[in-house]
Parts: C-alpha cells; sequence; structure tokens
C-alpha cells in the first residue's frame, strides 16, 4: 500500500469513529496533539525581486541584464554570499546563511502562479485564495487548511499577524489577526469584569458579529496567557532588544507558539517590496528590506528552539521583477520568483526548481522569469508531507490544481 | 458547533430575506440612512433637523456643498493650520531644507526636523479630521475620503511626507463632486501622484543621461489603468501598460522649479518617446504632452471605466455587492454626462437600491467611518484629534499611510475581524467615559523614535507625532451624556440593543452603545 493510501484510509477510518473530528488525532495511534506540526507563512506584498534574493550570479547574462542592480559576485565588496556555485544570496540575508549551511533552508526557484496578471492586487489574491484566475473563491488556503485538520479549533489556532485582515485567513474556520503581537499581549479596557461583562451580553449570538466578538475575546486571553515569559526562556533570549516590526514580531511569535501547543498557523504580511526606482544592489533599498526580515527569521528558528524541528516556515511572494533593470535603477513587476521554505526537517541547503538560465529566448514573455513550478505545488507538497494531509484533504485545501507534483521534496 | 452552524445559517438567511422582500425604507429610517451615507452619522439633533427638511432637500443640499455655509469658527481653526496652507513648492522647500540641516549634522537638526514634520503631520490630520466631524458639508468631506482613497498617495514614501497637504486640497477637493476628467488631470500632474508612482522619473532610453531618468518606468501608467480608470478587468494588456508609459514620458516636475516658483508640473520633452505608440487598439502619432492627454480623455470616458468606478461608487456607497442593475444606470449615466461625478451620484441616492431597506446598515464601518461617526455622535470636544489618529492606526487605516496604491478598502470581509472589533469597543468605552485626552490641546515635542507603522522598515509614515497631554494635572474626565447620544442614534438602535442596555447601570450607557453591533454598521 503506498504511503498516500494509507493516509487515505487512515483518515476516513478516523472520520468514521470520530463524527465531529475533535478529537481524530486519537486514532493515529501515537497520542500526538493534532496541532504538533507548525506552519509560518511570511507573504512579501509588492513583489519581492526574487532575482536579487537568489541571485543567479554565475549566469553570464545575469550582469547583462542588471549592468546597475546586480549584485556583485561572492567574495568582492557587498558581493551575494555563494550558495552553490551558480546562485547566490543577497548579502543583506547573511543572518540565514547559518541555516542554509546546516541544510535547514531551501528556495525554489522560477516558482509563481500560472496566471499571468502583473497586477499586485489580483496576484496576492490569487496566491491567498489559492485559486489563480479564479476571483470568486470565497476563503483563503490557510483557512481551509486549517479547517481540513483534525483537532479542536480555538480561536488561536491561526493566527495573522499585520495591518489588517488578510484573504488567506478568511473562511469558516475561526482565524484571528492581530496588528502586532506586542500590542496584543497587554490587558484591555474589556478585561475589567463589569465592561467586559455589559459587551458580552451585547453581543451574545448576534448574528453579525456575534462570533468575531467572541473569537475576539477567547483570542486575546490565549495570546495573554501564551505571552508570558518563563526565567528560563528570558535567559535564553539573552534579554537582546529586537528592532521593531518584524524581528520583534518573530521573536514574541516564537514565544506564543512555544507556550501554547494549540496555536498551530501563522501568516505575516510585510509590505514595501515594489522597487521601481533606485532598489540598489548589495546595498540600498532592497538590502534594508531583506536585513530585518532576514534577521526575523532568523530569530524565529532560534527561539522555536526544538519546536524549530516540528515547523515549516514558508516566505512567497505574488510574482517577481523583470528580469531586466528598468529605465530607473528599479525592476517592473515580472512573473516568476523563488519561494522560500525554512525548518528543521527541510531538506534545505539546495535551490529546487525547474531552471531555465537567463537568455532572451529563456524569458517569460521577453522580461521576466517563466513559472516552472506552480506555488500551489510546493504548499500542497509541504501539507501533505508536514502536515499529513491526504490526497482528498489537499482536493479541498488547493482546489482544481494541476495532478503533476514537483520532481523535488523540500520536506 | 451546532449552535454555530445554525447562527451561521441563520446569518446568511437574513442577508439574503431583505434581497427577496425589497421594500422602500420607511420615511422615519430614511434620515437616519443618509446622515450615515452622505454624511459620517448624526451629530445631535441632526436626525431631526433632516426629517424636517426633508430627506430629498438634505440631498440636494449636500450636492451643492457651496450653498452651504461653513461656520465661521470651523473656518477660523482651519486657517490658523498654517503647514497645511503652503503651497507645494513651500512645503517641498522647508522638508529639503530640515533634511539638508540633519545631513550636514547641524547642531539640533534631528530634533527641529521632528518637530516640523510632526506639526505638519499633526496639523495635516487636524485640517481633514475637524471638517469630517464638524463640516456642515459632509457629503464634500465623505468625497474627500473616497477620492483621496481611490487615488491613493502614501505619505510614507520620501518627499510625499511634504507634498500630501497640496495633493488633497489642490488635486482632489475641488473636484470630489465635478469633473472625473479634471480630477484624473489634477491627480495625475501633481508632483505628489508624479512622485508616488514614479513617473517623474520615466524616461526615453537615456542611458548617459545624469540622474534616475534614464529609461522607461510603467509603474504610473500600470496604475493609471488598473486602478484609477479601467479596471484590472478592462481589457488591457502588457503591452498597452508599456505602450501608455511610454506616451506619459516627460511628464514629471522639476524640483528646483517646483521649490523656486511653484511649478508642480512640467512636460519635459527631452524624455518623451517621439515615437509611433499603439495604445489599445489605436496607432498614436507622436504629439507630445498631447498624447498624455489624449490618453486621460480616453480613459475618463472608457465604458470600461464608467463601470468600474460606478461600481466603486455603488460599494462604497450601498453595499458591499451592489446591484448590478444599478451599477449599469450609474454607469450610463456616467457615459451620459461625461463623467459628471455629482449626476452619478444623484442617479446613485435617488435610486430604489439606495434606499432600499436591505440597505439599511448594511455597511460595516472602516476604521476611519467608526472614529470619525463616533466623534460626532457623542459630540466630543476635538482640540486634540491625536486619539482618533492613534486609534486608526492601530485599526490598521492610519490616515495618509495606505502603502500601496489600491487604497483602503471598504468592504466588511476587509475590516471585520475579532480583534479589531475589541479594539474599536475599547476606543467607544474610553471615548464614552471622557477617557481620550481629545479635549487638550497637544504639546508641541518631537516624537517617539519608535516608528509608529509596523512592517513598513525605512519608511518615515510615522503617523506618531502626536504626545500625550503634559503630565501635569489631567482634566478630569468627562463622560459623554448617555441619554443625549441615545437620542442622536434613535433610529439607528435595535430594541435588543436597547434592552440589553437599559438593565445595565448609567454609567456604562453611553460605552455600550459606541461599542454595540448597531453602532459598528451605517
Amino acid at each position: 500500500m503506498k504511503r498516500r493510501d494509507f493516509l487515505n484510509t487512515l483518515a476516513l477510518g478516523a472520520g468514521i469513529v470520530l463524527p465531529l473530528g475533535s478529537h481524530a488525532w486519537a486514532a493515529t495511534g501515537t497520542g500526538e496533539s493534532p496541532t504538533r506540526k507548525k506552519l509560518v507563512v511570511v507573504m512579501l506584498r509588492g513583489a519581492v525581486d526574487g532575482l536579487n534574493v537568489v541571485a543567479p550570479v554565475g549566469d553570464e547574462n545575469y550582469l547583462r541584464l542588471r549592468p546597475g542592480i546586480g549584485l556583485a559576485s561572492p567574495g568582492m565588496e557587498n558581493g551575494a554570499l555563494d550558495l552553490d556555485g551558480y546562485f547566490g544570496l543577497h548579502p543583506a540575508l547573511a543572518s540565514l546563511q547559518p541555516l542554509w549551511q546546516q541544510k535547514k533552508l531551501a528556495f525554489v526557484h522560477a516558482s509563481g502562479s500560472p496566471d499571468g496578471t502583473r497586477s499586485h492586487f489580483d496576484a496576492q489574491d490569487y496566491m491567498e485564495s489559492a485559486t489563480p484566475g479564479r476571483k470568486s473563491t470565497p476563503d483563503g488556503w490557510m483557512n481551509r487548511l486549517v479547517a481540513t485538520l483534525p483537532g479542536t479549533t480555538t480561536p488561536s489556532r491561526l493566527l495573522g499577524i499585520g495591518p489588517v485582515m488578510p484573504r488567506i485567513l478568511a473562511g469558516q474556520a475561526a482565524a484571528v489577526n492581530l496588528p502586532n503581537v506586542a500590542s496584543a499581549t497587554r490587558a484591555d479596557i474589556l478585561d475589567r469584569p463589569a465592561i467586559g461583562a455589559a459587551f458580552d451580553q451585547l453581543y451574545a449570538n448576534h448574528p453579525r458579529f456575534g462570533r468575531a466578538y467572541d473569537d475576539g475575546r477567547k483570542a486575546h486571553r490565549e495570546v495573554m496567557m501564551a505571552a508570558a515569559e518563563t526565567p528560563q526562556m528570558q535567559a535564553a533570549d539573552r534579554g537582546a532588544p529586537l528592532p521593531n516590526g518584524f524581528p520583534d514580531d518573530a521573536a514574541r511569535l516564537a514565544t506564543l507558539m512555544r507556550n501554547d501547543p494549540k496555536i498551530q498557523m501563522a501568516f505575516v504580511a510585510l509590505g514595501g517590496w515594489d522597487t521601481h526606482v533606485g532598489q540598489g544592489a548589495g546595498t540600498g533599498q532592497l538590502a534594508n528590506r531583506l536585513a530585518p526580515l532576514g534577521q526575523g527569521l532568523a530569530v524565529l528558528a532560534e527561539r522555536l528552539g526544538t519546536l524549530f524541528d516540528d515547523t515549516v516556515i514558508v516566505v512567497m511572494s505574488e510574482f517577481g521583477r523583470t528580469a531586466r533593470e528598468n529605465g530607473t535603477g528599479g525592476t517592473d513587476h515580472g512573473h516568476g520568483n523563488a519561494m522560500w521554505v525554512l525548518g528543521g526537517k527541510v531538506n534545505g541547503g539546495r535551490v529546487y526548481g525547474d531552471w531555465q538560465g537567463l537568455e532572451d529566448a529563456a524569458l517569460n514573455e521577453g522580461r521576466d522569469l517563466p513559472v516552472t513550478t506552480d506555488f500551489r505545488s510546493v504548499l500542497a507538497q509541504l501539507a501533505e508531507r508536514h502536515l499529513l494531509l491526504s490526497d482528498r484533504q489537499l482536493g479541498q485545501v488547493f482546489p482544481a490544481m494541476p495532478q503533476k507534483g514537483p520532481s523535488f521534496k523540500v520536506v | 458547533m451546532t449552535k454555530r452552524l445554525l447562527l451561521a445559517l441563520l446569518a446568511a438567511a437574513s442577508a439574503v430575506a431583505p434581497a427577496l422582500h425589497a421594500a422602500p425604507l420607511p420615511a422615519g429610517q430614511q434620515a437616519v440612512h443618509v446622515l450615515n451615507r452622505l454624511a459620517f452619522g448624526p451629530r445631535p439633533g441632526d436626525v431631526e433637523r433632516v426629517q424636517r427638511m426633508g430627506v430629498q432637500r438634505y440631498i440636494d443640499e449636500q450636492l451643492h456643498p457651496e450653498t452651504i455655509p461653513m461656520p465661521a469658527e470651523l473656518g477660523a481653526r482651519l486657517d490658523a493650520l498654517e503647514t497645511v496652507k503652503r503651497s507645494a513648492g513651500t512645503a517641498l522647500g522647508d522638508y529639503i531644507e530640515l533634511r539638508k540641516e540633519v545631513r550636514n549634522e547641524e547642531e539640533g537638526a534631528k530634533q527641529r526636523r521632528r518637530i516640523e514634520q510632526g506639526r505638519a503631520t499633526r496639523e495635516e490630520a487636524e485640517a481633514r479630521l475637524v471638517r469630517a466631524v464638524e463640516s456642515p458639508r459632509q457629503l464634500e468631506e465623505v468625497m474627500v475620503d473616497f477620492w483621496y482613497n481611490h487615488f491613493n498617495v502614501f505619505a510614507g514614501k520620501g518627499v510625499d511626507r511634504a507634498l500630501v497637504a497640496s495633493y488633497e486640497r489642490d488635486a482632489i477637493r475641488p473636484h470630489v463632486l465635478g469633473s472625473f476628467r479634471e480630477l484624473l488631470g489634477a491627480t495625475a500632474k501633481h508632483p505628489a501622484m508624479l512622485f508616488y508612482l514614479d513617473n517623474v522619473v520615466s524616461s526615453t532610453p537615456r542611458p548617459n543621461a545624469k540622474g534616475r531618468a534614464q529609461g522607461l518606468n510603467e509603474n504610473y501608467a500600470r496604475e493609471l489603468m488598473e486602478l484609477h480608470t479601467l479596471g484590472v478587468d478592462g481589457g488591457y494588456s502588457q503591452r498597452d501598460v508599456t505602450e501608455l508609459a511610454r506616451m506619459l514620458t516627460g511628464w514629471t516636475y522639476d524640483q528646483r522649479r517646483l521649490v523656486r516658483q511653484d511649478e508642480t508640473f512640467r512636460f519635459d520633452a527631452g524624455r518623451h518617446d517621439k515615437g509611433t505608440k499603439t495604445w489599445l487598439g489605436h496607432e498614436i502619432a507622436p504629439s507630445g504632452q498631447a498624447e498624455g492627454e489624449y490618453a486621460l480623455d480616453v480613459l475618463a470616458m472608457h465604458p470600461a471605466t464608467a463601470r468600474h468606478l460606478s461600481f466603486q461608487l455603488a460599494q462604497y456607497f450601498v453595499s458591499d455587492a451592489p446591484p448590478p442593475a444599478l451599477v449599469e444606470r450609474m454607469a450610463q449615466a456616467w457615459l451620459a454626462s461625461q463623467g459628471d461625478i455629482r449626476t452619478v451620484l444623484k442617479t446613485m441616492f435617488s435610486s430604489a437600491e439606495f434606499m432600499d431597506d436591505a440597505a439599511l446598515g448594511a455597511k460595516f464601518k472602516t476604521p476611519y467611518q467608526f472614529v470619525v461617526s463616533a466623534a460626532r455622535a457623542s459630540s466630543a470636544p476635538l482640540a486634540n484629534v491625536g486619539p482618533l489618529v492613534n486609534t486608526m492606526s492601530q485599526l490598521g487605516m492610519p490616515l495618509y499611510g495606505c502603502q500601496t496604491p489600491d487604497g483602503y478598502k471598504n468592504t466588511q470581509e476587509a475590516w471585520l475581524n475579532p480583534d479589531a472589533l475589541t479594539r474599536r469597543i475599547a476606543f467607544a468605552t474610553s471615548l464614552a467615559q471622557g477617557r481620550l485626552p481629545l479635549a487638550t490641546k497637544p504639546v508641541l515635542a518631537p516624537p517617539p523614535p519608535a516608528p509608529m507603522m509596523q512592517n513598513l522598515a525605512g519608511s518615515d509614515a510615522s503617523p506618531a507625532m502626536f504626545m500625550p497631554p503634559p503630565p501635569s494635572p489631567p482634566p478630569p474626565p468627562v463622560p459623554v451624556d448617555p441619554a443625549r447620544l441615545q437620542a442622536t442614534l434613535a433610529g439607528a438602535l435595535s430594541p435588543a440593543t436597547l434592552d440589553t442596555v437599559a438593565r445595565h447601570p448609567d454609567n456604562l450607557h453611553a460605552a455600550m452603545l459606541l461599542g454595540s453591533p448597531d453602532f459598528m454598521q451605517h
């Protein structure tokens, strides 16, 4: 019996024995919590320039296409950090180099959405609904994913961090979005008993807002509880203050995930990657945005501790940018990009994907990277191999995706 | 689980039901409805006033703001906001001067810059919010919110910090009820937009030119069609984007001339691509600046633009999924009136769909609408708009702080989320209890160095220019009068809410009303 079929049978069996699925994990026989395997998705809104994140510095066309913004070769001043002799990592991501060397970081290059739109907003929408080309999908794939997983879903099982509720979290399952983790861990006015009780009554069973209110109250309590740092943790963190923004959120997210095993998935949105003008090369605008991202990811990996072995972190962006630099020291909207995958059990230290080079004939529409790996096939592989989804469940989370999976195994 | 499912089904059923049994709003509720949509909700006495004058007259009056006198007090207050009155050139000159002083590491320059920019940011917010709360020309303020957002410029991008005040005053405000073509042209030629979407540096290829403008940049051309006019499904291709970008090469401004003589727009023939273009299926003969003007003419009157903009207006004013027949009638009015915004609005306001039972309370307030409507309903003193500004930031809608050119959404899906809902309630409670320092004029002081806006590494958008009131004796809290508030909101409060509120102590009433489910919608 193939493993996949075996899992199918198992999922069906679990479904029959425990129709509500609330303790379906017991059926796996391992006694393992259904929320043990973690997934963190970081979305770089605005289309990060993947060709300068994982730069094909070994390609003779690279600097021809990018004379002003291309990264210098490894070993040169502000040069790329060598990955595999052909690709080089942006030097602002030096904090991720140890993870690469430990083979806990991989990239999938020339990946992305099969839909050819170069609209940020449509492309982000498609990446969050995981239904490229279809705008009517009502929910996001992370919400469908959490809904399909066994175990009880508490409001903080699926957490968002970012300015607004993202499309990827929308749907039937409870999900809570926090503007930043620090502010969510402080007591608020509803924690005063008389005030909390008054609003509880006002919102009880309210058809339009009752559920959101209830989830908000519960999530707040859960996050407050989970935010408490033990003295041992503080010692481990060495009390080093982190810059505001992603590094701080990442560190606090790690604390929440370590303290509350029910928190299983997180989504973080980071903006500011739409570098049409003066994006710089080894230093400059893009470098200034990459540095805190790399630092935050490294901090998240470190502070998750042993939990990092049970975690996969994916970094993705709606599309890539033009292979050629434009007339203003930047890059315009493109197509294929690089996905980043981090985790203790990731088959890292490799750049995956069907890479076709940078010759003019290899470029999509003569201007950007073709998409040779559908982003959904990478996500589906993670969902299958890391979160142990069955084919049936995969079909619910990623409907109408091509049957052919990638030829490589990222985890 | 079962109960939740049942509730979801009930909610779904109740959402569908009104559409099946469309019924015009009873006269008593029409006044509340127009105050919620043409205005940022009622202030004390507004519902009675609109009922007395008649709903139709109120709508007509709001469509002609020039006929509504501005209160002298409000005029004087706006007039005192010196930084907001600066021309684009003066504001930019001041900005550059401070930046130079910081670069030269002059004594105290950083502190000076923080204070000066903090003051400008605070005054911009004050000008916008005091008008939104207090202006009797409410529809004009609603349309400023709509159009600024439609033609969004992010204040955190470089020199746009200095230019957004002029952008709103000179490019947006004069046209909010006028000609769309003029509005479109004013935004296209304003330095704030030219800088924000990079057309300022777009050029025909000139590899040896000094500075950044050595070649084509298609950023503005794409968003002009995708967001400002045709819409993403408006039937254009990547080729059309590139060709439109070529037509718009040379549309720029010269920083020195802007600062010295307030020249806000310049067509630089040296940067213009003089070749023939093929755009939207037409061959465009070379004609310099006229190519761009022609493109704006075509785009403003394009049927796809009429539909896209009509949909957006109907979504803002009627419901998240506006009735297609209404959108179509509005689009027809758009084309028949040559894109006259007032005519399109009139078509919408006089429609059965707008004045329908199903539309009442159908919209979930954006953070901006929630905060402004709470300030209006509570009639709180507004010497300091800082707490309103900070709340909008916390709720994910910082004023002038939308980073991307699509602007903020206005749908329930975008804004209803569990954590944000409890934050709204917290704001409502503080406001009702008189605990927000709204009555205390803020002191001029440097803002804290930590950026307010997370996730915007490298941006100087920090709207955190609002200091708490001085630490010396805090004024005693003045709670909102619950009876007056309840009278103001009468007609928009459900019996269930009124009943629950009545069962609680008086000192919680105002908080419960402003934080009620009924006040989250409009």
